[in-house]
């Protein structure tokens, strides 16, 4: 790759990547970025949703939504954090690494924030599974006994409630899982993509929308982990 | 009101006339101003007409114009804002001293409470010049309580109370409507509202249930809308009744069953268990709707239907409940 | 088409966008703005015309008080089939999808929208969802309505509600993906000199459109994913036995469904603007606050959406709240109109049939507007909601509003499109059909409203009888009105008068290209140095549809 001297070229209205429509490289590469800034927008959107149904619920039946909160593995749940945190900061190194025209480099860390990705599903798999087995997966099967404990005070909880929440908990977590996905599929293309020696100086564009992508996604997660694990653990 | 081309509806309680009122302002200002803007545009595109060598004259705008254009229509908006708003606040505050209904509403009939211990289905018999404060939940789904005549509409959801009240001022029958969506039957969810002069009321109220186990049952066919279907003059969409106990059925799949008192009963609570052949399961279920006394006035209304000396009962049946749904369908 | 042999006659025939490939895959897989409004254009106009076959099916079946057409269920599924298909797949999508994609770039001076391939998808989006939507409805069809209210939509209905979701769902994506494109293209793809106060207002009105599809259509989405999962797996969202709350579905659905309306209006809003001005040959009166009223609107419309649930119970303060906020929105619309008006003030005007369509919207849009603020004031909110009047209300803007500006900007943009000229005289005569056809539709619609008949009833008392009839009979006068442009559009197509680039004297960079334009659509990157609506530089035409 002779990425080091195509600076100056790539501006130039002749690049290779650009499309038709487009005057020069930085007008596509603008374009680009505000598309991406909005589809996040759109994201946020769309979380909000399940967001509002979440804290609505949680008002009207605390009691049952601290109770099944308190069934959760906070430590599967921090694991899952730091991992997410992590990749976030490998996607920035991939970025700058797209920007510096280091190709291995690139690869590199684009693999390992796949790799974090999936660790964090895997995880995700396994609490899924414990859910399972405690029968806290809403439906038929759904059952709940356990009781609020309120600083030594046991209050018991409608089972019906704990199901809110618990289906709750896995539309958010589930939507959240479905983009983690997309995520680690996306950065899967841009690594293979980025071997052939697909992205210079010039162009990466695609690397750092789909950062943003990722970044959007994490703290999404950011949210989500003190919402729903973290209901009344003051104690 | 004109039974033929009705422009207003009857008047009946005590807000209607004041619904009336700023209904009416509402639609001598919108009336003003769509007149307004009809003329001007009219008046300015026939007067700068298109004419040749005259060119048209460029104007940017004016600020004074358009704060005024935006702040006189506010104006006047403010004045729709709080007269709706005081009028709400009435509709929603019902006075302390209110006699109060129970209404539960299920797909697709209204069953109404009286405190006194009279109930009633698809029929609200409530005196005139008295509070009267609806409390209402639903069984299954969405449906709103509404009342044309009394300008008054409350939605009726299940899982919890809503309340609604009224002074009624005319003795009449009036639209009893459900106009929540609420599936099949929505517009077969439709009713009266019979307001009583004090004596006439009190006078129905005191007609307890008195009356012997088939007259009884013989009202409630009529009221629950039994009636409606399974009729005597013509085929309705249930099968017709008349000496039809004691009898064998045969149903849809084949099977023949004696029509005894277990299979009416089961027919009222399960009417899809057993379907009469040629018929459609179209009735609904009367669980919990129908308690075991009613059920028990009702079976021993579609016996007496099949003792010849009972024809004096059968005549009576025939009348319709006298409801607007009471139509035949195919 | 068997058309692979071109006419050898390069020089007489410059290459458009029309002539630019013949094959069924130079359509499909276009990436053409042009190209793909057209799509468009055939696809909403197949929707349009199934949902107002539904339509007539409502009109004829009320016809009678008995339910004597059919059955009830099926009266249900009728009037549910005509709301969605009328509401996701033609009002939303009909002005942006169609008009929008063809002007947008046109008029800022683009080469294609900023996602040419987005655009496509958002289109083959349109055509799963639609088929997804058929599909529903040749499997015996969904009974909610379009409102979808829970609980009886996640627990009681037995008709395919989860699949009409998914439609809804997917068709919601595309128009997210059209107002994502057309923002971005806003911003970064205007012609050098092009700044935001001279842009056309129907940019504008676009704009404010494609700010609400962003913000409110995700909301819907995921509340139709809320809906579907209860439905499959019986959780308790929305369902009180299981301890959800009913309105809380009502709050998300309106949360994006009223703003929705919003998506449907402004866009014709735009349209509007460039007739006045156009037959008025004349800049429009204040350009900067038809502007804003635009953003206004998109804006505050997000701060109503609980007055479609005044009698739902909701705490008497938000009420107060919601009814106040509606009223504010007034203002906008009000001040569009009132600036319309104006613009008329020493004009030149021009009776050619896209100004008749903008006459007949102001005319039409005031009288849905005003009868909005009934439905704002609370006291008459509670008598006349979820009756005819509301249906005529929304019908009044709707169809009145909405479709007589598309219809007006199909005729204004027809020899942009097409090339060619359409009749003027048949054109005046379906504007006058449609006119008066809706009009003797849904005017009889508000008597029946405030006299009490409930919105969604299959049969009705009797005494409500003349007032249908007079409305059915409307409906087939206005049926009569929308088939007749779908003739002579056709007919236009071979036989119409060559249009040129610039038949109405119009400003707007559209009208500086060929008609239709050439595939890039400027032959050279056009520069801006004038301001918009610069009529007072151009010469009025004379000699179409003036009366003198």
């Amino acid at each position: 790759m002779s990425d080091s001297h195509a600076t100056a070229v790539d501006t130039a209205e002749s690049h290779p990547q650009l499309r038709h429509h487009f005057a020069n490289m930085e007008q596509q590469k603008n374009t680009a970025s505000l598309g991406m800034w909005l589809f996040l927008v759109t994201e946020i959107m769309f979380f909000g949703g399940l967001f509002c149904a979440y804290l609505i619920y949680r008002l009207m039946h605390f009691n049952a939504f601290a109770a099944a909160s308190q069934q959760l593995d906070i430590k599967w749940g921090a694991f899952n954090t730091a991992v997410l945190l992590v990749s976030s900061v490998t996607v920035v190194l991939a970025v700058r690494a797209a920007q510096d025209g280091n190709r291995k480099q690139l690869v590199g860390y684009l693999v390992i924030t796949v790799l974090l990705g999936l660790t964090f599903l895997g995880v995700k798999a396994i609490e899924y599974k414990e859910k399972f087995e405690k029968h806290h997966v809403p439906g038929p099967t759904f059952a709940f006994t356990n009781t609020f404990d309120d600083n030594g005070k046991q209050i018991p909880v409608n089972p019906k409630e704990a199901e809110l929440f618990f289906s709750l908990y896995f539309a958010m977590t589930g939507m959240h899982a479905l983009h983690m996905i997309i995520g680690c599929g996306l950065f899967s293309v841009l690594a293979v993509l980025a071997w052939k020696g697909h992205y210079s100086p010039g162009y990466y564009t695609p690397i750092e929308n789909a950062g943003l992508y990722w970044h959007l996604v994490d703290i999404i997660w950011i949210y989500l982990f003190p919402l729903l694990y973290l209901i009344s653990r003051h104690s | 009101m004109s039974k033929f081309l009705p422009l207003w509806p009857d008047r009946a309680s005590t807000i209607a006339g004041q619904v009336d009122a700023l209904y009416i302002y509402l639609v001598l200002v919108s009336a003003v101003m769509t007149l307004l803007i009809f003329v001007a545009v009219a008046v300015l595109a026939i007067k700068y007409r298109r004419r040749p060598g005259v060119l048209p004259h460029p104007i940017e705008g004016s600020p004074i114009l358009e704060i005024g254009w935006s702040v006189i229509p506010f104006g006047v908006m403010l004045t729709f804002f709080i007269w709706g708003a005081v009028i709400y606040f009435k509709e929603r505050t019902p006075p302390t001293s209110s006699t109060e209904v129970y209404v539960v509403a299920k797909q697709w009939m209204w069953k109404i409470e009286h405190m006194e211990g009279q109930r009633e289905i698809n029929e609200l018999h409530v005196p005139v010049g008295q509070n009267v404060k609806m409390v209402m939940t639903s069984q299954d789904v969405i449906h709103s309580f509404f009342i044309p005549a009394f300008r008054l509409k409350q939605d009726v959801i299940p899982g919890r109370y809503t309340t609604l009240w009224f002074n009624a001022t005319t003795p009449g029958v009036y639209h009893l409507f459900c106009a929540e969506y609420c599936g099949t039957s929505h517009s077969g969810m439709i009713g009266n509202v019979v307001v009583m002069s004090p004596q006439d009321y009190s006078q129905w109220m005191a007609g307890g249930p008195s009356a012997p186990l088939p007259e009884q049952g013989k009202q409630l066919f009529a009221s629950l809308g039994c009636s409606t279907c399974h009729r005597f003059d013509i085929q309705g969409r249930g099968p017709n009744l008349q000496s039809a106990f004691g009898k064998p059925v045969l149903l849809e799949d084949g099977r023949t069953v004696t029509m005894d008192e277990n299979y009416v009963r089961e027919s009222i609570l399960n009417p899809t268990a057993k379907i009469v052949s040629g018929f459609k399961p179209v009735m609904p279920t009367f669980q919990g709707l129908v308690s075991d006394e009613q059920l028990n006035a009702l079976v021993a209304y579609v016996k007496s239907l099949a003792q010849p000396a009972s024809g004096t009962l059968n005549q009576a049946a025939v009348a319709p409940a006298g409801q607007p749904q009471s139509k035949q369908v195919q | 088409m068997a058309t692979t042999v071109i006419p050898a006659q390069p020089i007489s025939r410059p290459t458009n966008y029309l002539t630019n490939g013949f094959t069924l895959k130079s359509w499909l897989l276009t990436t053409d703005h042009k190209r793909i409004a057209i799509l468009y254009l055939i696809s909403v106009t197949l929707f349009f015309f199934l949902g107002g076959f539904f339509a007539m099916l409502i009109r004829l079946e009320l016809l009678t008080p008995q339910g004597d057409l059919m059955h009830a269920d099926s009266y249900n599924k009728v009037f549910t089939a005509h709301g969605m298909i009328m509401v996701f797949f033609f009002l939303i999508p009909v002005v942006p999808a169609i008009l929008g994609n063809f002007l947008v770039p046109l008029m800022i001076g683009a080469k294609d929208l900023a996602f040419p391939r987005i655009n496509l998808l958002s289109w083959y989006l349109y055509i799963v969802a639609g088929g997804i939507m058929i599909h529903v409805l040749l499997n015996g069809g969904v009974d909610t309505g379009w409102t979808l209210y829970s609980p009886f939509s996640t627990q009681f209905s037995n008709t395919n509600v989860i699949e009409a979701g998914i439609a809804i769902f997917i068709v919601g994506f595309s128009s997210i993906f059209t107002g994502l494109n057309f923002i971005v293209t806003v911003h970064r793809m205007r012609a050098p000199g092009l700044t935001w106060s001279r842009l056309p207002l129907f940019i504008w009105a676009q704009y404010a459109t494609s700010l609400i599809m962003i913000l409110g259509t995700p909301v819907i989405a995921i509340t139709t994913v809320m809906l579907a999962v209860e439905r499959l797996f019986h959780l308790g969202i929305f369902d009180p036995k299981l301890g959800g709350d009913p309105l809380l579905f009502q709050h998300l659905f309106w949360f994006y469904s009223h703003p929705a309306v919003y998506i449907m209006i402004l866009p014709s809003m735009g349209v509007i603007s460039e007739l006045i001005t156009c037959f008025s040959h004349k800049r429009v009166f204040g350009y900067k606050i038809v502007a804003l009223s635009s953003i206004a609107i998109a804006v505050i419309g997000f701060l109503v959406w609980a007055h479609h649930m005044f009698v739902t119970g909701i705490s008497l303060y938000a009420a107060l709240i919601f009814s106040f906020i509606t009223f504010f929105v007034g203002v906008p619309s009000a001040i569009k109109v009132f600036n319309w008006t104006a613009t008329l003030y020493r004009g030149s005007i021009s009776f050619a049939t896209p100004m008749l369509y903008a006459f007949g919207f102001i005319g039409l849009f005031t009288i849905g507007g005003l009868t909005g603020l009934f439905l704002a004031s609370l006291g008459v909110d509670v008598h006349v909601t979820d009756t005819y009047f509301v249906v005529s209300h929304f019908h009044y803007v709707m169809v009145g509003g909405v479709v007589m500006g598309y219809l007006g900007g199909m005729h204004f943009w027809w020899p942009k499109i097409s090339g060619r000229m359409y009749p003027e005289g048949w054109a005046k005569l379906s504007a006058l059909f449609v006119f008066v056809g809706f009009n003797l539709t849904f005017f009889p619609q508000f008597v029946l409203g405030y006299v009490g008949m409930p919105r969604r009833y299959w049969q009705y008392p009797p005494e409500f009888q003349v007032l249908n009839v007079l409305s059915t009979a409307g409906a087939s006068v206005l049926a009569v009105g929308y088939l007749l442009p779908m003739v002579y559009f056709a007919w236009s197509l071979r036989y119409g008068p060559i249009a040129g680039p610039n038949p109405w004297n119009a400003a707007g960079l559209e009208w500086k290209t060929a008609s239709p334009p050439p595939t890039f659509n400027f032959d050279e990157t056009p520069v801006v140095t004038w301001e918009a609506y610069n009529y007072d530089e151009i010469e009025p035409k004379l000699e179409d549809g003036g009366i003198r």
